[in-house]
């Protein structure tokens, strides 16, 4: 097997069931990624997609298997890997600036006040929050302590950014504009990003692809989604690319329907260590009489849901 | 016009106090000469018989002794002769070195508990044994093995403040939310830092709580503790001046000693503000 940046191998999750046995969660999940790649997890509730995520965070264990990061099995938290948290998670007690600093501190520690604060003030820059440095969470909006939970991740300079539903708290507007800054500054950085979502628009417009899993108990791994549209894409006309949809609707079934269907047959037909790539294309380019074609038509392939999840 | 709620309440507290004072006033007013008697067996029943003087003094009688202790609070005329200020202060000195004393040790302990279920479980028969003993009941094995009765206060009052603040402590530590925990694992904090940056500042409202609790009971406790040791302190003053009959002294620390213990609470009110953090 070729040599992953991020390499998850036969991950399992079980704990004791209330009547005695156990409830596996998942079992035997394998998945890599490369670095400088923006991978979305998406699945319903209960498919232990958080439980993934916290296992490459280190804030779980795995009952089983194990998670290589640049060629070392993790063991526990580390400061290469940054996790940007549902709730924000800030410290309440801190101000914007006491928060990012405590990150930067706890990185470089041998770093000056001056240093650190110098540095925490560039990652707060970088969110659009420089002025708020001395607010406390409580004075911010929803969106703006979101912000801060972002620049204080970003401020570690983590080899990996892990987001749990990030944005899933937010209103549609402050989510939008956040997509868009997480998406400039991971583009600009070369970040590695493994984030977790239900929101299927959110991983089309952030993710190269987009993982799949069925519903728990015991699900697992269907699929991954290779994302055909352009690295530079911009969400104002990201819904006019002429895969756009072929890339929703794939998705979308799959949340609809095949997440539930997926049935003891498909697992075991399915190869846990070699999941199916899927790359969801336009329908054949259809042959017209003057001879030129005709991209498919976007009105009616529009799915019968705008939001799964 | 209605005047704001905090005028309001005011002007309803001060009406109550001066219909106290009045009702006082009049029942300890006394019901004037009494038919004659022997001059003899009169000058052995003093005013209390020969005038029908009430035995218990009116408010103005009291407000006479509270001046006269406020005029000079740090006389001293020998062991049975201080001023209110100086057995105030050997009281505030003895309960201050407890809960000192007792704030070292709750809070360490109490973070132990709070952080690792295995301490807790294993401290928690203790606990339960020891913390619901009256402190006074301390005070002989105190004496025995200090020597020292001052010391004996100082240690009762310690015993007392400990276990609320103990309480608070490990129920704050234990319950602080696990996404903040969770930050500081993410960020490879160290245990100690982890103690200081996160957990105390989160568990400080809830310690400071305790905290509360406990001064409150330390004053309690003092009085008493004094009662029984002796020597100097406000309660030491209490018995003093029952044994001499003086029932307006007595009155006036019975008012002393509530006035010094809402300081006390209101001080630990004010630093339980300070460190409590809106979400």
């Amino acid at each position: 097997m070729t040599q992953k940046f991020i390499s998850i191998e036969g991950i399992a999750k079980r704990f004791p069931a209330a009547g005695g046995g156990t409830t596996t969660v998942f079992e035997d999940l394998w998945l890599a990624m490369e670095r400088g790649t923006f991978t979305c997890v998406i699945g319903h509730s209960g498919c232990g997609k958080t439980t993934v995520l916290n296992v490459l965070a280190g804030l779980d264990t795995p009952s089983d298997g194990t998670v290589i990061v640049d060629n070392q099995a993790i063991e526990g938290p580390s400061l290469d890997r940054a996790v940007i948290f549902q709730s924000h998670a800030l410290l309440p007690w801190r101000t914007v600036l006491g928060n990012v600093a405590f990150a930067v501190s706890s990185k470089w520690r041998r770093w000056s006040r001056l240093e650190v604060e110098e540095h925490a003030r560039r990652f707060i820059a970088l969110v659009g929050l420089a002025g708020a440095e001395h607010k406390r969470p409580a004075e911010l909006s929803g969106g703006m302590k979101q912000r801060v939970g972002i620049a204080r991740a970003l401020s570690i300079e983590p080899k990996i950014l892990l987001m749990d539903e990030p944005f899933s708290a937010l209103d549609a507007l402050t989510r939008g504009t956040l997509q868009d800054e997480v998406r400039r500054i991971c583009r600009e950085t070369g970040q590695t990003v493994v984030m977790i979502t239900h929101d299927v628009d959110e991983a089309i417009y952030l993710a190269d692809r987009i993982v799949l899993m069925t519903n728990g108990p015991q699900a697992v791994l269907a699929e991954i989604v290779e994302n055909p549209l352009p690295a530079h894409r911009k969400r104002h006309d990201v819904h006019k690319h002429p895969l756009y949809y072929a890339v929703r609707n794939h998705v979308v079934d799959f949340l609809v329907s095949r997440s539930r269907s997926f049935g003891d047959a498909d697992k075991a037909a399915l190869d846990r260590r070699r999941p199916p790539v899927v790359r969801p294309g336009a329908p054949e380019p259809v042959m017209l009489g003057d001879a030129h074609l005709v991209p498919p038509r976007s009105d009616i392939a529009r799915p019968p849901v705008s939001q799964a999840g | 016009m209605t005047r704001s709620l905090p005028f309001r309440a005011a002007v309803v507290s001060l009406a109550l106090l001066a219909a106290f004072l009045l009702a006082w006033h009049l029942a300890t007013r006394g019901g004037g000469p009494t038919a004659a008697m022997d001059p003899e067996y009169a000058k052995l029943m003093g005013a209390t018989a020969t005038q029908g003087k009430s035995a218990m003094p009116g408010p103005l009688d009291v407000a006479a002794t509270v001046w006269g202790h406020l005029k000079d609070p740090f006389y001293d005329r020998g062991t049975n002769d201080k001023g209110l200020g100086i057995q105030l202060g050997w009281s505030i000195a003895r309960v201050a070195a407890g809960y000192l004393l007792a704030v070292l040790v709750a809070i360490p302990i109490g973070v132990l508990i709070g952080m690792s279920p295995l301490m807790s479980r294993a401290l928690d028969p203790f606990v339960q044994v020891l913390k619901p003993i009256s402190p006074l009941a301390w005070m002989p094995l105190a004496l025995y093995t200090i020597k020292d009765s001052g010391l004996s206060a100082v240690f009762v009052i310690f015993i007392c403040s400990l276990w609320p603040m103990l309480a608070n402590t490990a129920f704050g530590i234990a319950s602080v939310r696990r996404e903040w925990i969770n930050v500081a694992r993410t960020l490879e904090v160290g245990t100690l830092r982890r103690i200081f940056t996160v957990l105390l500042p989160a568990a400080a409202p809830t310690i400071l709580t305790g905290m509360r609790i406990s001064i409150g009971i330390a004053w309690l406790v003092i009085v008493a503790a004094e009662m029984l040791v002796g020597g100097t302190g406000i309660g030491y003053f209490v018995w003093n001046e029952w044994n001499n009959l003086s029932i307006t002294n007595v009155i006036t620390a019975i008012l002393v000693i509530g006035v010094v213990g809402m300081v006390l609470d209101q001080l630990l009110a004010r630093l339980t503000r300070a460190v409590t953090f809106p979400e």
